[in-house]
């Protein structure tokens, strides 16, 4: 069963066209990052996919079920890429609010705040207002918040943004040990060593995607080292190919 | 559930912003208070008049407590008099040819001026002809005296003296503008703060992208709007339920009515500002744009409210009247507090700003469709 599955995805709003003919699967396990430049339409893949939008063309399915879908949502941990948070609440009630939102029991939330603020290393500070909170907290916040209630899907918007090497490392280290219980996350960055994490690759540039697989496989086919020159070989070819047309 | 949660959370950060909590208790009941001493006493106007060569007669006639009269040169010019001394006008006679100037920078003093004159002038014929009654009367006794003695004494007619007592309806002789002004004031300072509090706290999701956030969860967007009504509601409730209580304990406010009314009435109208706020600020980008609602839509509502009678308005203007919430909620709290209004009479306007509400219940959960689409 395909986690998440895209064909042949058209999507814009009114005449713009934002993403042009996307396709994806992923599976229980993947990691798959969304990689291009801001712009390029990763957000608005990723709202797609989440049923925030209506595909214009194309067809978008999450575990099977066509999106849109609300109750589906319930399923999907996701972080979005502005910390959406209340202020002036702490740390612990904003998780709170939020795994009520998602469905959970307010018993098996208890168990999961806890797991989730360690995650991300907020325990000391999980009854501290959000108004006092760093960036970098707040980024942290909002993936503890999507990682609550267990969801088989993480759909994680720019989840590396202002956190340090260090809680990096250690928040990767805990997206494997999810992966490989079999859940699947999706996620977008601009990091390019976040890329070199996952095991599928979805290349974005200008609403079209300019290269799709597994890391090693790509850095193959491009002939080249890292993620990153996969990424500027593949923008190349698609100028060449747009000023030859 | 959800809305149980969406709830407790709205009333944990109202109660955490100190600063609005106090604005939507306190500033209500500051405005009325000033209200209540600006309108309190039926304030009189005072004039002050010019006068030059007025014969005496008529200037004692003139003087009343509200008037003040002032003999200025007879050779001055009046309009100099006016700009350069301060005088609400100038009176001048010249023969038995009067001429009034008016400086009229206050209808009020002006119409205070002319009706002292005109009065001035009624009791200076009143007397000139009860002088002639007297001298007649006299007259009159001498012919008598001589008739007496030929016929007998006729029986006198007595005039009928009328004696004049005033009963009111509704308030009392000492009711004053503000009696008039309470219960409509009442209304809107509930429906204007409710209006921006509600308006602005949605603004504030949307933009700090916690609403989206909201709806990426399985959130009905109804049980987001059914959480923002219980939420503000009950801060609503608690400010209407103040501000009657303080207009009926500090400014003996005497309601004719029950009370409870005058609490359903207000309970109506901030509902309807509650709806309208959340609807509203779909189209404001920030608080400022937010702020720029309340000449379009707050402040045209008070026009409308009562305070200038809505009857004696132009056709056209009626029309607007009656798609004004705080028409029909102040209007009935008025009844309420004025005239006894029993529910079954204000029944027609809770039910129509109740129609008020929900017609923009539905427009927000429309307007919500922007950011999720199921």
């Amino acid at each position: 069963m395909a986690t998440i599955q895209v064909t042949h995805l058209v999507q814009g709003y009114a005449t713009t066209t934002v993403l042009n003919d996307i396709n994806l699967e992923t599976n229980p396990g993947d990691i798959v990052a969304l990689i291009g430049p801001s712009g390029a339409g990763k957000t608005t893949l990723i709202k797609t996919i989440m049923g925030m939008l209506r595909p214009k063309s194309g067809r978008v399915s999450v575990f099977d079920q066509a999106m849109p879908n609300r109750a589906l949502l319930a399923h999907i941990g996701f972080m979005a890429q502005t910390d959406a948070l209340y202020t002036d609440l702490t740390g612990r009630e904003n998780l709170n609010f939020f795994g009520a939102m998602q469905g959970a029991s307010r018993l098996a939330l208890q168990a999961q705040l806890a797991h989730a603020a360690a995650v991300v290393a907020l325990t000391p500070d999980i009854d501290r207002r959000v108004s006092t909170y760093s960036g970098g907290m707040k980024r942290r916040l909002s993936l503890a918040i999507a990682l609550l209630n267990d969801p088989p899907l993480l759909i994680l918007d720019e989840p590396t943004v202002g956190i340090d090497p260090e809680l990096r490392r250690q928040i990767w280290t805990e997206l494997h040990t999810m992966a490989s219980a079999g859940k699947t996350i999706l996620l977008t960055t601009h990091v390019m060593e976040d890329a070199e994490e996952a095991t599928q690759l979805l290349m974005i540039r200008e609403g079209a995607a300019i290269a799709q697989g597994s890391p090693t496989v790509l850095r193959a086919a491009y002939h080249v080292q890292s993620i990153e020159e996969v990424f500027l070989a593949a923008g190349r070819q698609q100028d060449a190919h747009i000023s030859h047309v | 559930m959800r809305i149980l949660a969406m709830f407790n959370r709205i009333v944990r950060e109202m109660l955490r912003d100190k600063r609005t909590l106090g604005l939507m208790f306190g500033a209500p009941l500051l405005i009325l208070t000033l209200i209540f001493f600006l309108f309190q006493n039926n304030q009189t106007n005072k004039a002050t008049l010019a006068v030059q060569g007025i014969d005496a007669p008529l200037q004692q006639a003139m003087k009343s407590n509200h008037l003040t009269l002032k003999t200025v040169a007879e050779n001055s010019k009046a309009t100099h008099v006016i700009r350069q001394q301060n005088s609400d006008g100038v009176l001048r006679q010249s023969g038995t040819k009067l001429t009034l100037t008016l400086a009229n920078t206050d209808e009020g003093k002006s119409a205070m001026i002319v009706a002292a004159l005109k009065q001035a002038q009624v009791k200076l014929k009143m007397q000139a002809a009860s002088t002639t009654i007297k001298a007649q009367q006299k007259a009159l006794m001498q012919m008598q005296a001589a008739l007496k003695r030929a016929v007998p004494k006729p029986a006198s007619v007595a005039a009928t003296s009328y004696t004049l007592k005033t009963h009111y309806l509704y308030s009392s002789a000492d009711g004053t503008y503000f009696d008039t002004v309470l219960p409509i004031m009442m209304g809107f300072v509930v429906f204007l703060f409710v209006f921006l509090i509600s308006g602005i706290a949605l603004l504030r999701e949307r933009t700090a992208g916690t609403l989206s956030r909201l709806l990426a969860t399985p959130i009905k967007r109804s049980e987001v709007i059914i959480g923002y009504l219980l939420g503000y509601g009950v801060f609503g409730l608690i400010q209407t339920v103040l501000v009657v209580l303080f207009a009926i304990n500090v400014f003996q406010l005497q309601v004719l009515g029950n009370v409870a009314n005058v609490l359903l009435l207000n309970l109506a109208l901030a509902l309807v500002a509650l709806t309208m706020g959340l609807f509203v600020s779909t189209f404001a980008a920030s608080e400022f744009q937010m702020m720029q609602f309340i000449p379009i839509i707050a402040i045209p509502q008070i026009f409308f409210s009562g305070l200038i009678p809505v009857a004696n308005m132009p056709n056209w203007l009626q029309i607007i009247a009656h798609v004004m919430p705080l028409y029909y909620g102040a209007n009935g709290i008025s009844n309420v507090i004025k005239k006894g209004s029993t529910l079954t009479q204000i029944g027609p306007n809770v039910l129509i700003l109740l129609l008020f509400a929900l017609i923009f219940l539905g427009a927000n959960l429309l307007t919500m469709r922007r950011y999720r689409q199921v």
